[in-house]
C-alpha cells in the first residue's frame, strides 16, 4: 500500500510520515505537550484554592502590603527579567554566540535564585513568627496552609528544576555540547515557570493582601 | 558541533519588541500591586487581576515562548483542549459558592 502511494506522490502524502505538521523539532514538541498538561495540574491546584477560599468567608489575610507584597513583588520582578535573560540567551544560541549565551543563562539562573530564597525566607517567615503549617494556623482555617504550602510549593519545586535544567544547559553550551534548538527547549520550560507565577502571584499574594 | 545548524536564524522578535514585552508586563504587575494597595472591592479585584493575569501570560506564551512565530496547527493542537479543559474546572464553582450558606449556625 505504502509503495502504492509513494509510486502516487513520489513527494509523500502526509500519511507516510517523514513529515513535520507542526514544523518543530521533535524535544520542542514534547517540552510543549509536557507544559500543557504541567499547566492543567497547576490550573486544578489554583481551582482547588479558589474553592477552599469561596467556601471559608473567614478566609486569613496573612500578607502585610508593606513587607509581604513588596517583598512578593520583587519575586515577581526577579522571575519577568529572568524570563528576559533566557529569551536573550536563545536569542544568542541562535545567533551562534555560544559564550553570550552562557552568560545570559547564568543571569537568568542568579533571577532564579533570588526568587527562590525570597520565597525561602517568606516561607520560613510564615512557619517560624506566624506558625503557619500545612495543617493548622493561628486562623482557625486549616485549609489556608495546606492550599498555601502546595501551590507555592509545587511552583518552587518547578523553579529549582529548573535551576538545575539551565545550570546543565549552560555547562553544555560553554563545552561547545548542545544546539540552539536545546537552549530554546530549556527556555520554554523556564517561561512557563515564570507564567504560573504570573496567576500565583495575583490569586494568593495580592488577593490576601492587608494594607494599614 | 556542526556551526552550519547554528547560523540558521529564527524567524521572530528582535531584542527591542522582547524588551518592550517585559516593559508591558511590568507595568501591567505595577497596576496589579496598586489595586492591592488601594483595597479595591472584592469582586473588581478578582475580575481585574485575572484578566490582566490572562493578558500577561498570552503576551509571555506569544512573544518569550516564541508560539506566534510558530505554526498554527502548532496553537491549535494545543490550547483549544487546554482551554476547555481548565473552562470544565469551573463546574464545581457553584457548590464551592453554596457551602457557606448550608453550614449550621454557630
Amino acid at each position: 500500500m505504502s509503495s502504492h502511494a509513494s509510486a502516487v506522490s513520489p513527494a509523500g502524502s502526509v500519511w507516510e510520515g517523514g513529515q513535520s505538521p507542526y514544523a518543530t523539532n521533535s524535544k520542542k514538541f514534547g517540552m510543549w505537550l509536557f507544559l500543557i498538561s504541567d499547566s492543567l495540574t497547576f490550573s486544578a491546584m489554583l481551582f482547588a484554592y479558589t474553592y477552599s477560599r469561596v467556601t471559608n468567608p473567614d478566609w486569613p489575610k496573612p500578607f502585610d502590603f508593606s513587607p509581604a507584597v513588596i517583598f512578593s513583588t520583587i519575586m515577581t520582578f526577579c522571575l519577568l527579567s529572568s524570563s528576559l535573560t533566557m529569551v536573550l540567551a536563545v536569542h544568542s544560541m541562535n545567533h551562534g554566540d555560544r559564550k553570550a549565551t552562557v552568560r545570559w543563562i547564568l543571569a537568568t539562573m542568579v533571577g532564579g535564585g533570588a526568587f527562590v530564597v525570597l520565597h525561602m525566607s517568606e516561607w520560613l517567615k510564615l512557619i517560624n513568627v506566624e506558625h503557619v503549617t500545612p495543617l493548622s494556623n493561628p486562623w482557625g482555617v486549616p485549609l489556608f496552609g495546606g492550599t498555601f504550602f502546595a501551590l507555592t510549593g509545587l511552583h518552587m519545586t518547578h523553579v529549582i528544576c529548573g535551576l538545575i535544567y539551565l545550570a546543565i544547559i549552560a555547562t553544555g553550551v560553554g563545552r561547545g555540547k548542545f544546539k540552539a534548538e536545546d537552549v530554546e527547549v530549556s527556555g520554554l520550560y523556564w517561561h512557563f515557570v515564570d507564567l504560573v507565577w504570573m496567576f500565583i502571584f495575583p490569586l494568593v499574594y495580592l488577593m490576601s493582601a492587608r494594607v494599614g | 558541533m556542526s556551526s552550519h545548524a547554528e547560523e540558521v536564524v529564527h524567524a521572530g522578535a528582535g531584542i527591542a519588541t522582547f524588551t518592550k514585552v517585559w516593559i508591558a508586563l511590568l507595568a501591567m504587575t505595577g497596576i496589579e500591586v496598586l489595586l492591592a494597595y488601594e483595597q479595591v472591592p472584592t469582586m473588581i479585584m478578582l475580575t481585574v487581576l485575572l484578566g490582566l493575569s490572562i493578558i500577561k501570560a498570552a503576551l509571555i506564551i506569544a512573544y518569550f515562548m516564541h508560539l506566534k512565530f510558530e505554526k498554527l496547527s502548532l496553537f491549535l493542537t494545543l490550547f483549544p483542549m487546554l482551554i476547555f479543559c481548565i473552562v470544565l474546572m469551573l463546574i464545581f464553582l457553584g457548590d464551592a459558592m453554596r457551602i457557606p450558606n448550608m453550614r449550621p449556625p454557630a
